[in-house]
């Protein structure tokens, strides 16, 4: 695997996670995808529904309630109306 | 001249009032430091959204662009949100955003510019009806709001949006005082719509590839936009509340010091004053003394 994802997952009241992890799964609107280090850029809309963090073995989710993702060489950031972790 | 038991009440009435701003002071600190967390972590948020809106704009340009990014291409209809305190006792707060505003709307007046107002926050009505009544459209009181979230914002920005889209305004500015310490809070105007694209943002660097979208480009800016008028109204609603403490922190500081000088200076007084009068006691029992 090439490298690690930047990833910020941001809410309006805070930022939820910041981080390097290897993969991303999120639900867009038209379809879920997973993003992984060296995505092309890519901007999509995102439906309610969980997303998925893969770091090692290590997998953490949160609860999206619609939002944007945008993809940049940069990394991954999810800019969700409302976010919250799943168990912990 | 007050007799002592005057003086005394009235140093026992200062010092109920010094006890009061002081407690006021103090949960104006806790509330200071929660409220500047809240504006402090609500601003990534708000950057990337407008790092976003500004690399879509740059390819979005020209009759195709959403009118809440191009404007109406007039700008006289001109739509002022005042955001500031609902309470009082925070020294000049809601005063200088008012201020700020007056001088604002003022000038769009002289320009011969139709001006309508929202205000957010009791104090800012309060203050704004007198010169502006006929102008002021709507008013917000958050004050029953314990925390502020999208879900404070979302009326007001609903409410822009309205009048964006019923044609009733042109231009939209936001009055709030910036958070920038707690000693300094500056009055600042924002302008919503048409969006200001913010030129220094640095735009990604792709590296040579092309941005997808999903759906399409106008589709989501056609959803981006609206949403970042509700974020950007919930940022000048936080960095208020955090300036609002601020204010009053610094202002609860000033009154208590104020009160322990007074007591200091009554204090002196009422002893000046019960020295006098044992004084004029004892010259009056030795002289009895002496006339025997």
């Amino acid at each position: 695997m090439a490298g690690k994802l930047h990833f910020s997952l941001v809410a309006p009241e805070r930022q939820l996670f910041s981080a390097e992890v290897d993969q991303v799964d999120a639900p867009g609107v038209e379809g879920d995808f997973g993003v992984l280090a060296g995505h092309a850029p890519f901007m999509t809309a995102l439906k309610a529904g969980p997303v998925t963090v893969f770091d090692g073995s290590a997998r953490r989710t949160f609860t999206i309630e619609g939002g944007f993702a945008d993809v940049t060489p940069a990394g991954l950031t999810i800019l969700a109306e409302q976010a919250t972790e799943v168990g912990a | 001249m007050a007799s002592l038991k005057d003086m005394r009440n009235r140093i026992s009435s200062v010092k109920a009032t010094q006890k009061i701003t002081k407690a006021m002071q103090m949960v104006a600190a806790a509330k200071l430091r929660r409220a500047q967390d809240a504006a402090e972590s609500a601003r990534p948020y708000a950057q990337r959204m407008a790092a976003v809106i500004a690399n879509l704009a740059a390819g979005v340009s020209g009759d195709g662009a959403p009118k809440l990014l191009a404007g109406t291409g007039s700008n006289k209809r001109h739509l002022v949100i005042v955001a500031a305190a609902d309470r009082g006792l925070a020294g000049g707060f809601t005063s200088s955003i008012v201020r700020f505003a007056r001088e604002k709307i003022g000038a769009l007046l002289a320009e011969g510019k139709d001006v309508r107002i929202i205000c957010v926050g009791k104090k800012s009505r309060d203050q704004l009806r007198r010169q502006y009544g006929d102008r002021v459209i709507e008013s917000y009181d958050l004050s029953a709001n314990r925390v502020l979230n999208l879900g404070v914002a979302q009326p007001i920005a609903d409410q822009i949006l309205a009048e964006f889209e019923a044609g009733r305004a042109d231009v939209v500015t936001l009055v709030y005082s910036r958070f920038r310490s707690v000693v300094q809070q500056i009055p600042t105007a924002k302008q919503l719509i048409p969006a200001v694209v913010d030129a220094d943002a640095p735009a990604p660097d792709l590296q040579g590839a092309a941005y997808d979208y999903e759906p399409g480009e106008e589709e989501i800016l056609d959803t981006l936009l609206p949403r970042n008028i509700t974020v950007q109204v919930l940022a000048a609603l936080l960095e208020n509340m955090a300036g609002f403490y601020a204010s009053q922190m610094s202002a609860m500081d000033n009154a208590t010091r104020n009160a322990g000088d007074m007591i200091a200076a009554l204090n002196l007084q009422y002893n000046r004053q019960r020295q006098a009068r044992i004084t004029t006691e004892l010259i009056e029992i030795i002289s009895a003394a002496a006339a025997l």
